[in-house]
């Protein structure tokens, strides 16, 4: 198995992957909101996936804009 | 052709919201928050956007606190059956509309206690009689933020102010001022604000919905219906988090679409510049209609103290009457009747035969007015 180049920020709903989008994109980090891989949750949803190296950087920003979320997870 | 029915629902819509509406159904067409396709999330983004344009206007906090339904009635009645309990006590006022009075009454009958404070004759409400009627047991005051039927304005402000220090929920009815009147659910203590999105909003009907203030525990509001969200799908049980826990089913994305683009038009247009337009016309039709041999004129007289809705009778005709003969023979579009409203109307002394209703709107013009003013002239002459 390759090593993993991406993290996901998971979220309870699309509304809330939306905001995290938005303040991760204010924040100049690159994202994409993505399904929900099925080894982390059989939830039909989207989260956002994340470059690895910028996981400290995305749960500082996360965490001064109080954006709600559930975890971050490499994939 | 005058339209003067802007309170039952706004028209025309401002350039932009057909268009937003066109492109959801020719470009995107997808379900949001059911798949993480790259059109699902522009669906989720339009819905998302829209979020964030309401609680823009309203000075809310959170976007995700802003949730979508079919109109304010559904709002209104997911704050009242969702929180009141057997044995508890809500304050109310005379002039609210039946999205209100008719949830009211049926929770009376599973047992919740219901105080409507008296308004004036022409509408007021004296906010000491609200803070008279609050018992130990009073979970909430619902209050009107503007009467449908007369346009007068509510001193919401100060009973939540009052309704906060005594740590009641205020929840305000403003289908009839959002978008019209300058609304901050912060300053103004507002805990729940039901809002219509087809009315002052400008938007399409079958868009409103409820702003939840943090004060208002999510898990204390039990949702109107359950189902589907897109999230937590691995569960049974309906999600405990807003906005999905209130939002079960697909929503009307075309609608959110024209919405978030109605409201863009308010924020950009502005409240106040839209409420002085309201307020020159109102001004202008109050006194000119009051001068009217035979016409009877409802509501405070001040444009100050109301909304840009006016209610009116004419000696010797019926209020179905007015109206037949103004969209017949002038070409002009009005509400006659009860409103949905008939505690506004027991108020004002008008049950139940009702009043001619002119609604004016943020498009209205002081023509239009004048010519619907020469057309009352005319029926009034000619009725005595």
């Amino acid at each position: 198995m390759s090593e993993p180049q991406y993290a996901v920020v998971l979220v309870d709903s699309t509304s809330h992957a939306l905001r995290v989008e938005n303040v991760l994109t204010e924040g100049g980090l690159t994202s994409k909101m993505i399904p929900v891989p099925r080894h982390l949750s059989s939830d039909c949803g989207a989260c956002v996936r994340i470059e690895l190296h910028d996981v400290g950087r995305v749960q500082s920003q996360l965490e001064a804009a109080g954006v709600v979320f559930v975890s971050i997870e490499p994939i | 052709m005058i339209y003067l029915d802007n309170a039952a629902t706004s028209w025309p819509k401002p350039p932009g919201v057909a268009e937003a509406m066109t492109r959801y159904l020719g470009e995107v067409g997808a379900n949001p928050g059911r798949a993480a396709h790259r059109r699902a999330i522009e669906a989720g983004r339009i819905v998302y956007r829209a979020r964030e344009a309401v609680a823009e206007l309203f000075n809310a906090p959170d976007p995700l606190r802003v949730v979508f339904g079919a109109n304010a009635t559904e709002g209104l009645n997911l704050a009242l059956h969702g929180l009141l309990r057997p044995g508890d006590h809500v304050v109310t006022s005379s002039v609210e509309h039946n999205s209100v009075m008719r949830p009211l009454r049926a929770l009376e009958a599973q047992g919740v206690e219901v105080t409507v404070a008296r308004c004036s004759e022409t509408g007021l409400l004296d906010p000491g009689d609200v803070g008279a009627a609050i018992r130990p047991e009073t979970r909430m005051i619902a209050l009107n933020n503007a009467s449908n039927v007369v346009g007068t304005l509510l001193p919401v402000r100060q009973v939540g102010r009052a309704a906060r220090e005594r740590g009641l929920i205020m929840l305000v009815d403003a289908a009839q001022t959002a978008g019209c009147y300058p609304i901050d659910v912060q300053s103004e203590c507002v805990d729940l604000l039901a809002f219509s999105g087809h009315k002052s909003l400008l938007g399409p009907m079958g868009t409103g919905g409820l702003i939840v203030g943090e004060r208002v525990d999510a898990s204390q509001l039990a949702p109107l219906k359950q189902g589907g969200t897109g999230s937590r799908s691995e569960q049974e049980l309906q999600p405990d988090f807003l906005p999905d826990c209130c939002e079960s089913g697909t929503q009307n994305v075309v609608g959110l679409a024209g919405l978030e683009a109605s409201v863009r038009w308010v924020l950009e247009r502005g409240v106040d510049t839209i409420r002085a337009h309201e307020l020159g016309l109102a001004r202008r039709l109050i006194e000119d209609l009051a001068a009217i041999e035979g016409v009877t004129v409802y509501g405070p007289h001040d444009a100050e103290l109301q909304t840009a809705t006016v209610s009116f009778n004419v000696a010797g005709l019926e209020p179905s009457d007015v109206g037949l003969r103004l969209d017949d023979e002038f070409e002009i579009m009005c509400r006659v009747g009860l409103h949905c409203s008939p505690a506004a109307h027991k108020t004002i002394g008008t049950f139940p035969a009702g009043t001619v209703r002119f609604g004016l709107g943020a498009f209205s013009t002081a023509e239009e007015v004048d010519r619907a003013l020469a057309a009352v002239r005319s029926l009034a002459q000619g009725a005595s």
